[in-house]
C-alpha cells in the first residue's frame, strides 16, 4: 500500500475520534477510550443509523431509476399496444358496372360503392336517415374507396357482382371500438357527443354493425407491411424498415472492414509516435461529438461539397458509418488486447510474419468479441434520429415498391418523429407501436451481441 | 456503367489472383532444391497480382466519378450559346444546368424545353455514353496493365508475401486516418460556412446579440425582414436545461452506483446493471416522446396546480426527461470509477473500524473523485450536444429566462429546425445553423478534453 493510501485509511480514524472525543466523557481516566460507555454507544447507534440511512438513500435512487423505467415502457405499452390490432368491417359491396366503369377503373365512383355498402348492412328505417346518409362514410376509412378499387381491378371479373370486402375502418371508430375515446365529452355539467365520431346517428349505424359481427379486431399486419399515409388507420412502418436496413448496411459495409482495419492497425502496427497518439485523441473526442454535429458534416461535406444525393440511404449509412467507426474501434481495440500474448508469440515463433500472425491467429480469435462491438455500434446507429433529419432522411414514402440506395427514404426513428409531430390522435398509437417495434429491434440486437459474447468467449 | 466497370474489374483481379496463385503453385512443384524454391506462399502472388489488377484501375474509376460531374457541367456550359450565358449569374448557371440534367433524366418538367436546352440535353446524354465507354475501356486497360506488370515480377525468389503486407500496412494506415479526416471534415466544413455566415452577420451580434429571430424575410419590404441572430438567449436556454437534467441526473446516478458498488449483493447488481444498461440504449427520440406523451403533460398540471404559468413544452420537462436519459450514463461512469479503487483502501478502513457509510464519504469518494468529475463533465458534454428530446420536448422560440415553467429553446433545437427541408446555403439562416454548430463542437470538444485531463492528471496510480 502506498504513503498515500495509509494516510486516507488514518485520517478517517482521526476524524472518527475527534467526534467522539469532543462529546467528552468518552475518554476514561489513564486516556483510554472506554468503549462501552453511554456516550460511546450512543455515537457507535449513530453512526450505524448514518450508514442506513446512506444504504437506504442509495436504495432510493435505484429505486427512483427503475420506477421512471417502468412509468417509461409503461406508457409506451400503454398507448402502443392497441396500435397492434386493427378494426376492420366486412361489408358487401355491389359492384354495379355503371359505378364500377370497368373501361377505366380509375374513374369509378368507388366512395359511392363504399357508402351504399355501409347502407345496405343497415335496417331500413337507418337507410332511410338523410342525415345519417349525409355522414356514413365517417365510420370508414378514407383509404376503403381505394383498397376496394385496387382489389377490383386486380380481379376484374367481379365486376357486376356482390362481393363481401374487408375494409379499413377509420381512425376515430377504430380507436371507439378500442375503446380508446369515449361516445360523450363530459365537461363540468355540459354532456355532448365526441365530434370526431360525426353524431349519434352514425355511432347507433357502428353499433348495428357491430351486432352484425361485421366489426373485427385482428391483429394488425398492416403496422408492419404498409407504407406511411396520411391516414392514421393505413399507416405503416414497411417503408421506414425497409430504409433503415439499407441505411444499416451502407453503415456496415463501410464502418466495419474501416474500423477493424484501423484498430489493428493501431493495436499491432502502430509505431509510438505523436501521429499515433493524435489519431488516438482524434477517435477518443469523435466518439463524444455531438451527434447533430455529425448531420451538419454530411448536409455541407457529403451532400454540398460531394453531391451525394439528399435524403438518400447512401448519405445516410455515410454518416452514421463516422459514427459508427469509433464504437467499432474501440471494441476491436479491446478484443486485440484480450488476446494472450502466449498466442502470438507461439505464431511468431514457427516462423510466421507479423502480418501473418496478427490476421491467421489474433484476429480470429477477437473476432466474437468484434462483431459484439459491431452489432452494439449498429444498434446506436438504428436509433440515431438526429443526423438523419438533418440529411433530409425522413421524405414521405407512401409508395415501397421504389426504394433503392440513392432513392428518398425514411428511417424508424425519423418516421417517429414525423409520427409524433402529426396531429391525429390515431398517430399518438402508431408512434407508441413504432417505438416498441424499434425497441424490439434493439433488444433483439444486443441480445444477439450477449449471446455472441457468452458462447464464443474463452477464459485464456 | 461505373457499376459495371467496378465489376469487371473486380473480376479481373479475381481471374488474375486465380492465374497467379496457379502459376505460383506450378513454380513450386518445380523446384529441385534450395535454390529455386518460393519466397512466398501462392497465396501472396496471387494477391499481389491481384492488388496491381484492382487497385489502380479502382482508383482511377473513383478519380473518373469525382471529375465526371463538374467537367460536364463545365463542357456543357462552354458549349451553350454566348448570348443566354453571358447574363447569368451563379445561380441562374445553376438552374439551367439542373434544367438540363433533369430533361436528361426523362423527368418531365412544365413547358417545352428551349431550343437550345433541347439540344444540350442530347448533347449532354451523347457526352455521357462516350464518358462512360471512355471510362469502361480505360478501368479495363489499367486494370490489365497492372496485371501485366505484376505478372512480370512473378519468380521463385520474388518476395511477394512483403509486397502485400506492404499494401496492407498502407491500406489500414488509411483506414486509421479516417478518423482524422472525418475530425479535419467536421472542423473545415463548419468553419467555411460559419465564415460566410460572418460575412453576413457581424461577429459582435452573434456573440453578444440578446435578440435570436432568425427568420429572413420573402419579401424585403416584410415587417421585422432583418432577422436578429444574437446567440445568448439560445445558449441561455441550453444551459438552464441541462443544469435541471444534471442537477437531477448526478445524485441520482451517482447514489444508485455508491449502492450498486458498496451495498447491493451481487444478485441484485446482476438484476439491476443490465436494467440500466436496457436505458442506456433507448434512443434519444424515444425519450422525447415519452417527454411529450407522459411527462410535459404531467409538468403542465403540476404547475398549473401550483399556480405558476406553465408552458406545454416547459424547460423542466425537457430538462427531467434528459436527466433520466442520463441517469444511466452518469452512474455506470460513477460505478467504474468506484470500482477502481482498489480494495486494499477500502478493507483499511473498515478494518479500522469505520462504517460503510464513513468509508464511503471519507475514503472512497476522494479517491474516485477524479473519475467521478471526469464523467459528469461526459454527461455535460452530452446534456449541451442532446438534440432529439430538446427538439421533441422544448420550444422553438427563443426567451432569456431563469423559470423552468417557461419554455425555452436550445442550440441543437434551432440547428435542427433551421436545416429542416432547407438546403440552400446563401442565406444567414442556414448558415447560422452552421455558425451555432461550430460554436457547441468548440463547447463539447473543451468538456470532453478536459474531462479526458482529469482523467490522466488526477488518476492515482495504485500499485
Amino acid at each position: 500500500m502506498t504513503d498515500r493510501t495509509h494516510n486516507r485509511a488514518h485520517e478517517a480514524r482521526d476524524r472518527a475520534e475527534k467526534q467522539g472525543a469532543s462529546e467528552g466523557g468518552a475518554a476514561g481516566p489513564n486516556g483510554r477510550i472506554d468503549w462501552h460507555s453511554p456516550q460511546m454507544l450512543a455515537r457507535l447507534r449513530r453512526r450505524h443509523a448514518a450508514n442506513r440511512r446512506m444504504k437506504f438513500i442509495g436504495l432510493a435512487a435505484i429505486v427512483l431509476a427503475a420506477g421512471l423505467l417502468s412509468i417509461l415502457v409503461g406508457s409506451l405499452l400503454k398507448s402502443g399496444l392497441p396500435a397492434f390490432r386493427q378494426t376492420f368491417i366486412t361489408l358487401e359491396f355491389d359492384l354495379k358496372p355503371e359505378l364500377v366503369k370497368p373501361q377505366n377503373m380509375r374513374r369509378g365512383n368507388w366512395r359511392k360503392i363504399v357508402k351504399e355498402g355501409l347502407l345496405r348492412a343497415l335496417p331500413e328505417d337507418m337507410r332511410k336517415n338523410r342525415k345519417l346518409r349525409r355522414k356514413v362514410l365517417k365510420i370508414v376509412s378514407r383509404s376503403a374507396p381505394y383498397a376496394l378499387r385496387d382489389h377490383v381491378m386486380e380481379n376484374p371479373h367481379l365486376v357486376g357482382r356482390i362481393i363481401p370486402f374487408d375494409v379499413l375502418a377509420s381512425d376515430p371508430y377504430d380507436q371507439f371500438n378500442k375503446g380508446l375515446i369515449p361516445e360523450y365529452i363530459v365537461r363540468g355539467e355540459r354532456k355532448r357527443p365526441n365530434p370526431k365520431l360525426g353524431g349519434p346517428e352514425v355511432v347507433r349505424a357502428f353499433r348495428v354493425l357491430k351486432e352484425q359481427k361485421r366489426v373485427h379486431l385482428p391483429f394488425n399486419w398492416g403496422l408492419f407491411f404498409n407504407a406511411d399515409s396520411r391516414l392514421p388507420e393505413a399507416a405503416g412502418l414497411a417503408g421506414a424498415i425497409v430504409g433503415s436496413f439499407l441505411t444499416l448496411l451502407v453503415t456496415f459495409l463501410i464502418s466495419f472492414p474501416t474500423g477493424i482495419l484501423a484498430a489493428i492497425y493501431l493495436e499491432e502496427f502502430a509505431p509510438k509516435n505523436r501521429f499515433t497518439d493524435f489519431v488516438e485523441i482524434n477517435i477518443n473526442n469523435l466518439a463524444a461529438v455531438p451527434s447533430v454535429v455529425f448531420g451538419l458534416l454530411g448536409l455541407s461535406l457529403f451532400i454540398g461539397f460531394f453531391g451525394v444525393p439528399r435524403s438518400t440511404p447512401l448519405v445516410g449509412g455515410m454518416v452514421l458509418s463516422l459514427m459508427t467507426l469509433p464504437t467499432i474501434i474501440i471494441a476491436t481495440r479491446a478484443a486485440l488486447k484480450a488476446v494472450p500474448p502466449s498466442l502470438r508469440e507461439a505464431a511468431l515463433g514457427v516462423g510466421a510474419s507479423h502480418h501473418q500472425m496478427v490476421f491467421h491467429h489474433v484476429l480470429p480469435v477477437a473476432m466474437p468479441g468484434i462483431l459484439t462491438g459491431a452489432i452494439i455500434g449498429m444498434a446506436q446507429a438504428l436509433g440515431e434520429t438526429a443526423p438523419l433529419l438533418l440529411v433530409g432522411m425522413n421524405a414521405f414514402i407512401p409508395d415501397i415498391s421504389n426504394m433503392g440506395l440513392t432513392e428518398p427514404a425514411t428511417a424508424l426513428p425519423t418516421q417517429i418523429y414525423s409520427w409524433a409531430d402529426s396531429p391525429e390522435r390515431g398517430f399518438v398509437s402508431r408512434t407508441a407501436a413504432a417505438i416498441l417495434v424499434l425497441l424490439g429491434f434493439l433488444l433483439a440486437m444486443n441480445a444477439l451481441a450477449i449471446w455472441l459474447r457468452q458462447r464464443y468467449s474463452t477464459k485464456w | 456503367m461505373i457499376l459495371l466497370a467496378t465489376l469487371l474489374v473486380l473480376a479481373v483481379a479475381a481471374v488474375g489472383w486465380w492465374l497467379a496463385r496457379k502459376r505460383a503453385r506450378e513454380i513450386e512443384l518445380r523446384s529441385s532444391g534450395h535454390h529455386d524454391r518460393l519466397h512466398s506462399r501462392p497465396v501472396y502472388h496471387g494477391l499481389y497480382v491481384a492488388i496491381w489488377t484492382g487497385v489502380p484501375a479502382l482508383l482511377l474509376l473513383l478519380l473518373w466519378v469525382a471529375i465526371q460531374g463538374p467537367l460536364l457541367d463545365a463542357l456543357l456550359l462552354a458549349s451553350l450559346p454566348q448570348d443566354v450565358v453571358q447574363g447569368l449569374d451563379e445561380n441562374a448557371r445553376a438552374v439551367l444546368l439542373n434544367e438540363i440534367k433533369t430533361r436528361a433524366a426523362g423527368n418531365p418538367l412544365p413547358g417545352e424545353p428551349a431550343p437550345y436546352v433541347a439540344e444540350a440535353v442530347r448533347r449532354l446524354l451523347r457526352w455521357r455514353a462516350i464518358a462512360n465507354m471512355a471510362a469502361l475501356a480505360l478501368s479495363l486497360a489499367v486494370a490489365l496493365a497492372g496485371m501485366a506488370f505484376a505478372w512480370r515480377r512473378l519468380s521463385p525468389t520474388f518476395r511477394a508475401r512483403r509486397a502485400v503486407e506492404r499494401a496492407f500496412t498502407w491500406l489500414m494506415l488509411v483506414c486509421a486516418s479516417i478518423a482524422i479526416l472525418t475530425t479535419v471534415g467536421i472542423v473545415l466544413s463548419l468553419i467555411f460556412e460559419t465564415m460566410r455566415f460572418f460575412t453576413m452577420v457581424p461577429l459582435t451580434e452573434f456573440v453578444f446579440g440578446l435578440r435570436w429571430e432568425p427568420q429572413i424575410a420573402i419579401r424585403p419590404d416584410q415587417v421585422a425582414s432583418s432577422g436578429a441572430f444574437g446567440m445568448i438567449p439560445v445558449f441561455a436556454g441550453t444551459l438552464l436545461i441541462s443544469a435541471i437534467a444534471l442537477g437531477f441526473a448526478v445524485p441520482v446516478g451517482l447514489l444508485s452506483a455508491i449502492y450498486l458498488v458498496e451495498y447491493a449483493s451481487s444478485r441484485f447488481r446482476a438484476f439491476a446493471k443490465p436494467l440500466l444498461e436496457f436505458l442506456a440504449g433507448i434512443p434519444t427520440v424515444v425519450y422525447g416522446f415519452f417527454a411529450i406523451l407522459t411527462v410535459a403533460p404531467a409538468i403542465k398540471h403540476f404547475g398549473d396546480a401550483l399556480g405558476i404559468p406553465t408552458a406545454p413544452n416547459s424547460a423542466l420537462a425537457a430538462g427531467l426527461v434528459m436527466g433520466i436519459m442520463l441517469i444511466p450514463f452518469i452512474s455506470s461512469l460513477s460505478d467504474d470509477a468506484l470500482a477502481a479503487v482498489p480494495n486494499a483502501l477500502r478493507e483499511g478502513s473498515i478494518g479500522l473500524g469505520a462504517t460503510r457509510a464513513e468509508t464511503i464519504r471519507y475514503v472512497l469518494l476522494p479517491a474516485a473523485l477524479p473519475g467521478i468529475m471526469a464523467g459528469v463533465l461526459l454527461a455535460a458534454s452530452r446534456a449541451i450536444g442532446e438534440t432529439m428530446i430538446v427538439v421533441m420536448a422544448a420550444g422553438i422560440i427563443a426567451t432569456l429566462t431563469l423559470n423552468p415553467f417557461e419554455a425555452v429553446t436550445t442550440v441543437t433545437v434551432q440547428i435542427v429546425t433551421l436545416l429542416i427541408g432547407d438546403t440552400e446555403f446563401d442565406n444567414p439562416k442556414t448558415l447560422a445553423a452552421f455558425a451555432l454548430g461550430f460554436v457547441l463542437f468548440l463547447i463539447t470538444l473543451a468538456l470532453n478534453m478536459l474531462s479526458m485531463h482529469i482523467v490522466r492528471k488526477y488518476r492515482e496510480q495504485y500499485d
